[in-house]
C-alpha cells in the first residue's frame, strides 16, 4: 500500500513539472504582446518598452519560467496585467464559486446516476431497463446550454423558483448561495449524469454475470444481498475512472454554463483573460486546472487500491 | 430414505427443451455421480436443484429435498435452504470468489446470513472450517485475499463456504476440472473425507469418467438432457449396456493408431535455454527478485517425431512454447528449427517462422468471430508474403474433414470440435514442419478429443509432420506421444519414451504425476 502511494506520488509530481513546461511554453510561442495589448493601438513605442521592462517580459524564457514555477510554488501567482491585481486574487473570488458548482454538479450526478444505473441494471431487458437507457440517450445529445435556458424559463421566469442568474456572494447565507448555484448545477450534472447512469449500468451488468455472484446466491445470499455484498464494490472500478474525469471536466467547462447564468466563474475568468492577452492569468488558472486534474486522478487511484485489494501490490 | 429425489424433470429455457424427464435419486451418505458431455445437462439438473436457474427458465415435474418439494418453494425458502440445506462448488476456482473480499470474510458469510451469530464468532467458526478444508489460520490467514492463493488453495475455499453449516447435500460441478492432476487428487480425497465425516451425500458432475468411478457409489450417464443409464460405481464399467455409455468408456480411454517414425535428423533443437521473469519486489526500494521459469533446458525433437511436454500449471511450459515460437526473449541459449536459429538478432525471421505452426487450447477466444473461415485458415499467409489460393484453402479443409464449403462461415456457426479442426487447418495451411499443440483438446468432450487425435495422427502420417504436444492430461500424452519431456519449475527433470515413462516411471516427480491420474477400472 505504501509502495503504490508513493509510486503514485512520484508519478503526479512528473505530471505536474511536465504540464508547467507545456502550458509555459506553449503560450510562450501564442502571438500578441500583452504590454502593446495593455497600452493600446496609439501606445509610444518607448512606453510599450518601458511596461515590457516592468512586467518582465525581457527577461529569458527559461529565467521567466523559473520565477513563474517558483512563485506558484509559494502563492505568488504574479499580478495580472488587466487588472493590476495579484492573480492569486482574482482566482480566489472565482474558485470560490466554480469549486462549489462543481462539487455540487458532481453530487447530483452521482446521486441520479446510481440509483438509476442500479435499477436498470437489476431489470436488464425490461421495460424500465430500456427507458432509462432512451432517457440517458437523450440526457447526453440535449445541449445543456439549451437545458440550462429551458430551465431558466420554467423555473426562474414562470414559476418563479429561483432567480435567473446572478451570484449573491456566500456572505448572503448558505442556503442563498446554494439557491442561485442549483439551476447550473442541474443543468452541468444532466448530461453528467446520463453518462454515468450508462456506465454503472454496463459495469454493474458485468459483475453481475460473474462467477462470484452465482456463488454468493448459493450461499443462500437473496439478489439484493448478492447486489450490496459483492457485486457493487467490483462494479464500482470503472464508475470511479468516470467520476474522477468528469469532476475535473465540471471544474473547467463550464464557461457556457456560467455564461447562461452571469456566474463569475473561472470558465468566464479564463475566457476574459485569454481576449485580453493576459498571459499571466491564463497560464496560472490553466495550470490550477491541471493541477486539480491531476489531483483528482491521483485521487481516484488511491480509490482504486481501497475498493481493490489486487492493487495494493503482493505480500 | 432418499435425501434427493428428482422425478421426471422436465427444464425449458425461453421454450427451448433443456432437460426431459430426467429422474434420479441420492441416498442419505450416498456420493452420486452424474457423467455427460458438454450440453448434456447435467449442470442444469443441478442448478434445478439449487434454483438458480437462469432467466426464462421453466420447470415441471419434482424436486423434492428432505421431503421439501424445492419446486414449490419460494424465493424465501429457497434462500434459507441454499447454504444451509445445500451447498455448492463449482468449476473455475479462479473466478467463484469475490476478489475484493478476504477469504475469512466470504467463508463467514455462509455463517452469518443464516445463523444468528456475532461477527467474530463467524469469524472463529469460519477459521476452523478453513482449517478442515486444509487451509489452517497461521498459514493462511482469514484476511487473505483469494488473488493471494493457489487454483486448488480457492477451491478449499470454495469448499469451506459449502460445507461450513455441514449442509445435508454438497453438489460439486466439475470441481477439479481446472485443476492439475496432483492438486485435482488431493482435492477428491478432501471431499471423500469431509463427506465420511459429516455423513453428507453428494451430487458430483463431471465430465471424467475416470474421475468418478473411483469416488461415486452410482453414476448417471446424461445426454441431450436426459438419463440415459443409472448404475453402481465401481462395477459400472462391466454392468453398463446402454451404446452411449460404451462409446463414452471408449472414448475415455481411446488409443489413436499411429506408425512408429523411423529417426531422422534433429528438426528442433533447444539448447540451454534460460528466461527469467522480474518477480514483485517485497520492499519500495529492495532489489527485484527474478524467477526462473526456463531454466537451463535443453532437448531436440527429430524430424516425424511426436513429443509430449507435461507439467502442472506454472511449470514453464508455456513460456518455453513461446519462446519456441519466437514470442519471446530469453537470456541464454539458442533454439534451432530444422538448422535455422529462430531468434537472431531479437527477431524471429518469417523464413523460421513459416517451418512452425500452433493450435491453442481454446477453440472459441482463438479466432477473429467477424471474419469468415476463408480468411481465418489463411492468416499464416502472411508469412509468405502472398495470398493463399481457393484451392490450398479448400484442401486444407478437406484435409481436417470439413468441406470447402465451410469457408464461407462465421465462426459462431462451428461447434467446439469443428473449431480445433479449422485452428488445425489454419495450422497445416502453410505446409509447416513443426506444429505445436498447445493444450489442443483439453477442452474438448471425450468422444471430439478421441476424433482430433485420430485426425492429428492420420496428418502426422501422411504430412511427416513433427508434433510438440504440451498437455497438463497425461493420458491424453501417453497415447499420441512417442517421447515424453516432463517439466518441473522450469527445469526438464524426466524424459523417456512415452510406454516406458507411463508403464514404469522411475523419476519421483514423474510418479507422482502419474499416481495422481484417476484411472478407470479395467482400462
Amino acid at each position: 500500500m505504501l509502495r503504490y502511494t508513493v509510486l503514485r506520488t512520484g508519478s503526479l509530481l512528473i505530471s505536474l513539472i511536465v504540464a508547467s513546461l507545456v502550458i509555459f511554453f506553449t503560450l510562450e510561442v501564442v502571438p500578441g504582446d500583452p504590454a502593446s495589448f495593455m497600452l493600446g493601438i496609439n501606445a509610444q513605442p518607448e512606453t510599450i518598452a518601458a511596461l515590457r521592462e516592468e512586467l518582465g517580459l525581457n527577461l529569458s524564457p527559461w529565467a521567466r519560467y523559473v520565477g513563474w514555477v517558483t512563485g506558484l510554488v509559494q502563492g505568488d501567482l504574479g499580478v495580472s496585467y488587466t487588472y493590476r491585481t495579484p492573480v492569486a486574487e482574482i482566482v480566489a473570488e472565482r474558485l470560490v464559486i466554480s469549486l462549489p458548482l462543481a462539487g455540487y454538479a458532481l453530487a447530483l450526478t452521482i446521486l441520479i446516476a446510481f440509483p438509476v444505473g442500479i435499477w436498470a441494471a437489476t431489470r436488464r431487458g425490461s421495460v424500465a431497463d430500456i427507458s432509462v437507457m432512451g432517457a440517458t440517450q437523450l440526457g447526453i445529445a440535449i445541449p445543456n446550454f439549451w437545458f440550462a435556458m429551458l430551465m431558466v424559463l420554467v423555473f426562474a421566469i414562470n414559476l418563479r423558483w429561483f432567480s435567473a442568474g446572478g451570484f449573491p456572494g456566500w456572505d448572503e447565507g448558505f442556503w442563498v448561495s446554494k439557491k442561485a448555484l442549483t439551476l447550473p448545477a442541474i443543468s452541468l450534472a444532466l448530461p453528467q449524469a446520463s453518462i454515468l447512469a450508462r456506465v454503472m449500468r454496463s459495469s454493474l451488468l458485468d459483475t453481475l454475470d460473474q462467477d462470484y455472484i452465482r456463488t454468493a446466491r448459493a450461499k443462500g445470499l437473496t439478489k439484493g444481498q448478492a447486489l450490496r455484498g459483492h457485486a457493487l464494490r467490483n462494479a464500482l472500478i470503472p464508475v470511479l475512472t468516470i467520476i474522477g474525469l468528469q469532476f475535473s471536466f465540471l471544474l473547467a467547462g463550464a464557461i457556457i454554463i456560467e455564461n447562461v447564468f452571469f456566474l463569475p466563474g473561472l470558465g468566464r475568468l479564463v475566457f476574459q483573460a485569454i481576449s485580453q492577452r493576459d498571459l499571466i492569468v491564463v497560464e496560472s488558472v490553466v495550470m490550477l486546472l491541471v493541477f486539480a486534474v491531476i489531483m483528482v486522478n491521483f485521487l481516484v487511484d488511491l480509490a482504486y487500491s481501497w475498493v481493490d485489494p489486487r492493487l495494493r501490490g503482493r505480500r | 430414505m432418499s435425501l434427493l429425489r428428482i422425478d421426471n424433470l422436465d427444464l425449458d429455457i425461453y421454450g427451448t427443451p433443456i432437460l426431459k424427464g430426467v429422474s434420479l435419486e441420492i441416498g442419505q451418505g450416498e456420493i452420486h455421480g452424474i457423467i455427460g458431455e458438454s450440453g448434456s445437462g447435467k449442470s442444469m439438473t443441478a442448478l434445478s436443484v439449487m434454483q438458480l436457474l437462469p432467466e426464462g427458465s421453466q420447470c415441471r415435474g419434482a424436486v423434492h429435498l428432505d421431503g421439501v418439494s424445492v419446486l414449490e418453494a419460494d424465493e424465501a425458502a429457497l434462500c434459507a435452504m441454499r447454504g444451509d440445506a445445500v451447498g455448492m462448488v463449482f468449476q473455475e476456482p479462479m473466478t467463484a470468489l469475490n476478489p475484493l473480499q478476504t477469504i475469512g470474510a466470504q467463508v463467514a458469510e455462509t455463517i452469518l446470513i443464516h445463523q444468528d451469530v456475532s461477527r467474530s464468532e463467524a469469524l472463529a467458526r469460519a477459521a476452523k472450517v478453513l482449517r478442515r478444508c486444509e487451509l489452517p489460520p497461521e498459514q493462511f490467514p482469514l484476511s487473505r485475499y483469494p488473488h493471494e492463493l493457489s487454483g486448488g488453495q480457492r477451491q478449499r475455499v470454495v469448499i469451506a463456504m459449502a460445507i461450513a453449516l455441514r449442509p445435508k447435500l454438497l453438489i460439486a460441478d466439475e470441481p477439479t476440472t481446472a485443476l492439475d492432476v496432483t492438486t485435482q487428487a488431493d482435492i477428491l480425497r478432501l471431499i471423500q473425507q469431509l463427506v465420511r465425516e459429516d455423513g453428507m451425500s453428494v451430487m458430483f458432475i463431471t465430465h471424467d469418467l475416470a474421475v468418478v468411478t473411483g469416488l461415486a457409489d452410482r453414476i448417471s450417464i446424461m445426454r441431450h438432457g436426459a438419463v440415459v443409464e443409472q448404475g453402481g460405481g465401481a462395477s459400472l464399467h462391466h454392468k453398463m449396456q446402454h451404446p452411449y455409455t460404451k462409446s463414452l468408456f471408449a472414448a475415455s480411454s481411446h488409443q489413436p493408431e499411429r506408425a512408429v517414425p523411423a529417426p531422422d535428423a534433429p528438426l528442433l533443437k533447444v539448447e540451454g535455454l534460460v528466461r527469467s521473469y522480474p518477480a514483485g519486489r517485497r520492499s519500495l526500494f529492495g532489489t527485484a527478485k527474478r524467477v526462473l521459469a526456463v531454466d537451463d533446458v535443453s532437448f531436440e525433437i527429430q524430424k516425424g517425431e511426436s513429443v509430449g511436454l507435461v507439467g502442472e500449471s506454472g511449470c514453464g511450459k508455456s513460456t518455453l512454447t513461446r519462446a519456441i515460437l519466437g514470442l519471446e526473449a530469453t537470456q541464454a541459449g539458442r533454439i534451432y528449427l530444422g538448422g535455422d536459429e529462430v531468434l537472431s538478432g531479437g527477431q524471429a525471421s518469417a523464413d523460421v517462422r513459416r517451418k512452425m505452426q500452433v493450435v491453442f487450447q481454446d477453440p472459441y477466444g482463438s479466432f477473429n468471430p467477424r471474419h469468415k473461415v476463408d480468411r481465418l485458415v489463411s492468416e499464416p499467409f502472411h508469412l509468405l508474403g502472398r495470398k493463399a489460393t481457393a484451392a490450398e484453402i479448400d484442401e486444407a479443409l478437406v484435409s481436417v474433414g470439413l468441406t470447402p464449403a465451410d469457408k464461407h462461415k462465421y465462426i459462431h456457426e462451428f461447434s467446439g470440435g469443428q473449431r480445433q479442426r479449422i485452428a488445425i487447418a489454419r495450422a497445416l495451411i502453410i505446409k509447416p514442419e513443426l506444429i505445436i499443440l498447445d493444450e489442443a483438446v483439453s477442452a474438448l468432450d471425450v468422444s471430439i478429443r478421441a476424433q482430433i487425435l485420430d485426425l492429428l495422427a492420420d496428418l502426422s502420417e501422411r504430412y511427416g509432420l513433427t508434433y510438440l504436444f504440451i498437455s497438463h492430461d497425461l493420458s491424453v500424452v501417453r497415447s499420441i506421444t512417442d517421447r515424453v519431456l516432463v517439466m518441473k519449475q522450469g527445469r526438464i527433470v524426466d524424459q523417456g519414451p512415452s510406454e516406458a515413462l507411463f508403464s514404469n516411471p522411475q523419476h519421483p516427480y514423474t510418479k507422482s504425476l502419474i499416481e495422481a491420474v484417476p484411472v478407470l477400472p479395467g482400462a
